[in-house]
């Protein structure tokens, strides 16, 4: 008996690595010191009716930030074991196997687990507010799809711990990731973790585009909605086109897996390439989805900083939309060495040439935005302002590696390496940060401190070109990805070196941000409704956000509201005079979301293992928790006039 | 007081989830356009077992192919039924709907079981996994149909006719007709062009 | 909460048609189904043009079950569900084409 269950042990525990032990201990004293903290402080109560069962958007968005940086934490920190383990030639410090773990979890994390959730939470932090809506169109579906990112995410993250981690690849290419060569579950956390999470995404899409197109506030015209809503509108037409590709390429890997099919094997009939061209069908949209929402970030953050008028409103909105449709039709540049021949290269090499366009027209226009503007330079300016040089560079290098016969020499090497990080990094990440800078005042209700803002800044910044600008060197000097070493006579260990010293000056501009944040809790100031004279609605209501957002609807006529409003009032004229107020109808929170995910949960893992035993009581514990909520009707209630007032004049108190 | 606004709140929310569905719908296509591609390209690789001319039982296969578009005219019939006001005539046809539905499910089980018999399975050929996995899917959305339909049938009994309830129902029946279209592509590009 | 019964009977704008089209659509996709089914098992047109046909009449089905079982005619403006089906089907032939254009050349054992 004690053998067998010592047995188990050491096949569902990963052991051997003196860092997992490490890894080990820390999550079990978290967590014991979690569980001690709320059962000390008798907050178990709050955390569920306050948090766990939300279905308020400004909650929900709260979380998926702060879910999304302990992300960053995670895959920052795996960034920085692979270069440590680079820096200098002959390094002993990681296991080849323990490597290849680590560039895969990084890969997967950074794009799924880190940059999709920071963004699902600013469009659940902003768009209703920008568009002047109570809520997002369904609430309850809101709710369920951060569950499911949630326990998706640590379905993938206790793969380290328990069973072992995926180790083929971020986009795990068969036939490596089939049976025959990935035996452990490694492979199958990474196909379940994605999957529960990709169905949240989904979900999130088709919510935000029937919030979007459905709920703006009266007189509020398409052509008159804030840039940033746009944006987001764009991002989700192509998740809800994407993401089903991606669920399906993954199903077909695990029935591979699973059932002994053969899409993507060696033998059978099966062609691993099939599952190439799928996933890039999803991955090479995926890229938009992420940074679509960070261009809208930047155009929102470039005219309140500039005090001007977004220029080329229209051709901004173009170029959204039109990157949203043309990001279907370049998947295969990620693989002009697979030899489809010459006529597919050559197609695929013009679109994504072609595709370059839209993205050079909205460089122009917040460069045009900020000319004779009054600029000032707040960190979310900062950021905004680093990011133009930075993805203009990246945006080149990418037209470098659209010319598919000189792709042949940049194919997976150093030089792409460098590329994506650059756009990632310089896009996404910049873009994301400036967002959350920007709105920060908005969701909390407390400034950040500034001055350690900068510093967080200019780490990040100096950090990432001594990090990446050496790797397009080494990538043409033959260095290529995924090698876990190098030898002495390859001449790369110099610059090898200073990106490993740009990779911890990136992790120590992240301290600095957990810095300013502990900093700006601790010294709390108060944030005014409108602390940058911003443009747009949600400026226009106290901080942070009552509960349901906007006492009184407003009107809109104009784009840019909020600014002219303010205008109007400073030219003597009176404020619109305000509607009586309404009781309003607001959802009520509801535990399903977060049971059926945890289900969702049992049932992954379940697969993962081969358990039926746990994953069909896992897939029955999803039925009825959907029936659950079909059979519920009694989903909503009214806020009295009463408690509206109360909660209005409180905020005018606060902000006096 | 606040009677009349949630009237309206009521309604609006329930035409936001109607479109919230179709979006919906229109995943679910791209989900099915990516098996097709699969289906299509991996087609010929049989591996050197049986082929889609030498496996198909066309009868069955017509059959479940008449069955599954009666069901679709009969789930519109209980739409038609509702907007009369009649929850009698809407619970009825629903319950023809899905009757039909389990019909169609049983012959398509009895084909692949008699498939697997014949020693073709999933793991055969690239050729056989990717027909299993068009169809299967295909099969288990009926299935999640007919299960949606019999909680939809107990609520209506309960409730009535609702703004609720009506919604629900128009939902289910776009995605019951959504179901047929698809079936109408894996009839054509699957069966039909297997055999021809 | 739930008793909208009164108010709700007369709220017009959602899917309607009548019988009459609801049989009109079933006769017609009955039509449709019947024509590629007797070309094919009669051998009566063979290769590409056989596919045509095929092809054609899954597509006039597909339009007939828009139209007259899923009433996508009587969509108010602005049009988001048709423009998001044109838009889907769009993606949908792209990547049921594209894969077939880029695979060709790959198709490797039988």
């Amino acid at each position: 008996m004690w053998d067998s269950i010592k047995k188990f042990a050491s096949e569902f525990f990963v052991t051997g690595d003196p860092l997992i032990y490490g890894a080990d201990v820390s999550i079990g004293l978290t967590m014991i010191a979690v569980v001690a903290a709320l059962t000390y402080f008798k907050k178990w109560n709050w955390l569920w009716t306050e948090w766990l069962t939300t279905v308020d958007h400004k909650k929900i968005g709260i979380m998926y930030i702060i879910a999304s940086i302990l992300m960053l934490f995670r895959g920052g920190v795996d960034a920085l074991l692979m270069r440590t383990q680079l820096a200098v030639p002959n390094m002993d410090f990681l296991s080849p196997e323990h490597y290849n773990a680590i560039f895969t979890t990084h890969g997967v994390i950074m794009i799924l687990f880190m940059a999709m959730p920071f963004m699902f939470g600013l469009f659940n932090l902003v768009v209703p507010l920008q568009i002047g809506a109570r809520d997002v169109a369904f609430p309850f579906l809101n709710s369920l799809s951060f569950w499911l990112f949630f326990m998706g995410a640590m379905l993938f993250n206790i793969s380290f711990v328990i069973g072992g981690s995926p180790d083929a690849g971020w986009l795990s290419y068969p036939p490596l990731s089939e049976k025959m060569f990935s035996s452990g579950v490694g492979q199958d956390f990474y196909i379940w973790g994605i999957q529960i999470s990709g169905i949240g995404s989904l979900m999130t899409g088709i919510n935000f585009i029937v919030t979007i197109l459905k709920m703006r506030a009266p007189g509020m015209k398409l052509m008159k909605m804030p840039m940033f809503s746009w944006s987001v509108l764009s991002s989700c037409i192509t998740i809800i086109l994407a993401f089903p590709i991606l669920t399906i390429t993954l199903a077909l890997l695990f029935i591979d897996r699973y059932l002994g099919a053969h899409f993507f094997t060696l033998d059978g009939g099966g062609n691993p390439m099939m599952y190439i061209n799928l996933i890039w069908m999803w991955g090479h949209p995926e890229v938009y989805i992420i940074v679509l929402p960070a261009f809208g970030v930047f155009s929102e953050i470039v005219a309140t900083f500039s005090r001007k008028r977004l220029f080329g409103y229209k051709s901004m909105v173009f170029a959204l939309m039109s990157i949203s449709a043309f990001s279907f039709f370049t998947w295969a540049h990620h693989f002009f060495t697979m030899g489809s021949g010459a006529d597919v290269n050559a197609f695929f090499a013009l679109t994504t040439m072609a595709i370059a366009i839209p993205t050079g027209v909205k460089v122009f226009n917040w460069l045009f935005t900020m000319f004779r503007g009054k600029i000032s330079f707040e960190t979310p300016m900062l950021w905004a302002i680093a990011f133009i040089p930075c993805f203009v560079v990246g945006g080149m290098t990418g037209v470098l590696l659209s010319v598919a016969p000189a792709d042949f020499q940049f194919h997976n090497s150093y030089f792409l390496i460098a590329h994506f990080h650059q756009v990632i990094i310089g896009g996404v990440v910049f873009g994301f940060f400036a967002g959350l800078y920007y709105w920060w005042p908005k969701v909390f209700g407390f400034t950040l401190n500034e001055k350690i803002g900068k510093w967080a800044f200019w780490f990040w910044n100096a950090g990432f070109y001594i990090c990446f600008m050496p790797q397009y060197v080494l990538g043409l000097m033959g260095m290529t990805r995924r090698v876990n070493t190098y030898g002495w006579d390859t001449g790369w260990w110099e610059l090898n070196f200073v990106s490993t010293i740009g990779a911890f000056l990136m992790g120590i501009g992240f301290l600095f941000q957990i810095w300013q944040i502990l900093h700006s809790i601790k010294f709390m100031q108060k944030a005014p409704a409108d602390p940058w004279n911003g443009r747009t609605l949600e400026w226009s209501i106290p901080s942070p956000a009552p509960m349901y957002n906007f006492a009184t609807i407003p009107h809109v006529e104009e784009r840019d509201a909020w600014w002219e409003e303010k205008q109007r009032r400073a030219q003597g004229e009176a404020p619109k005079p305000l509607p009586p107020l309404e009781p309003i109808h607001m959802p009520k929170n509801s535990g399903i979301p977060i049971i059926k995910s945890a289900f969702w949960f049992a049932a992954g893992f379940g697969l993962v293992f081969n358990w039926l035993w746990l994953a069909i009581p896992g897939f029955i514990g999803i039925a009825l928790s959907m029936l659950a909520h079909s059979f519920n009707y009694d989903t909503d209630y009214y806020i009295p006039v009463d408690e509206i007032e109360r909660t209005e004049a409180a905020a005018k108190g606060d902000a006096r | 007081m606040a009677h009349q606004q949630a009237h309206e709140g009521h309604h609006d929310l329930e035409s936001l989830r109607l479109m919230g569905f179709w979006l919906f719908l229109i995943t679910d296509c791209i989900l099915f356009g990516t098996l097709f591609a699969t289906y299509v390209v991996l087609h010929g690789n049989t591996n050197g077992g049986p082929t889609a001319q030498e496996l198909f039982a066309m009868p069955g296969v017509i059959a479940e192919t008449f069955i599954l578009l009666t069901s679709s005219f009969t789930s519109g019939l209980a739409v038609l039924s509702m907007n009369q006001g009649n929850r009698k005539g809407l619970i009825g046809w629903l319950a023809v709907t899905a009757l039909l539905g389990a019909y169609f499910i049983t012959l398509e089980v009895t084909e692949f079981v008699h498939m697997v018999h014949e020693g073709a399975t999933i793991g055969t050929s690239a050729f056989l996994s990717a027909f299993y996995t068009l169809v299967g899917t295909h099969g288990l959305h009926v299935s999640i149909g007919l299960c949606w339909m019999i909680a939809l049938m107990i609520q209506l009994s309960k409730r009535g006719i609702t703004s609720v309830t009506r919604r629900k129902v128009n939902v289910i029946s776009l995605y019951w007709h959504f179901l047929d279209v698809v079936w109408i592509f894996v009839f054509t590009i699957v069966y039909l062009m297997g055999v021809m | 909460m739930a008793q909208h019964t009164a108010h709700d009977n007369h709220d017009s704008h959602e899917s309607h048609g009548s019988l009459k089209s609801y049989v009109i659509g079933f006769v017609l996709s009955l039509v449709l189904t019947i024509i590629p089914l007797v070309v094919v098992l009669n051998d009566m047109v063979e290769g590409t043009a056989a596919m045509v046909v095929l092809l054609v009449t899954a597509v006039l089905q597909f339009v007939v079950q828009l139209i007259f079982f899923m009433h996508l005619r009587e969509e108010q403006k602005p049009r988001w569900n048709l423009m998001a089906l044109i838009l889907g089907i769009f993606i949908l032939l792209t990547i049921v084409i594209g894969s077939i254009w880029i695979m060709t050349y790959n198709t490797v054992a039988h």
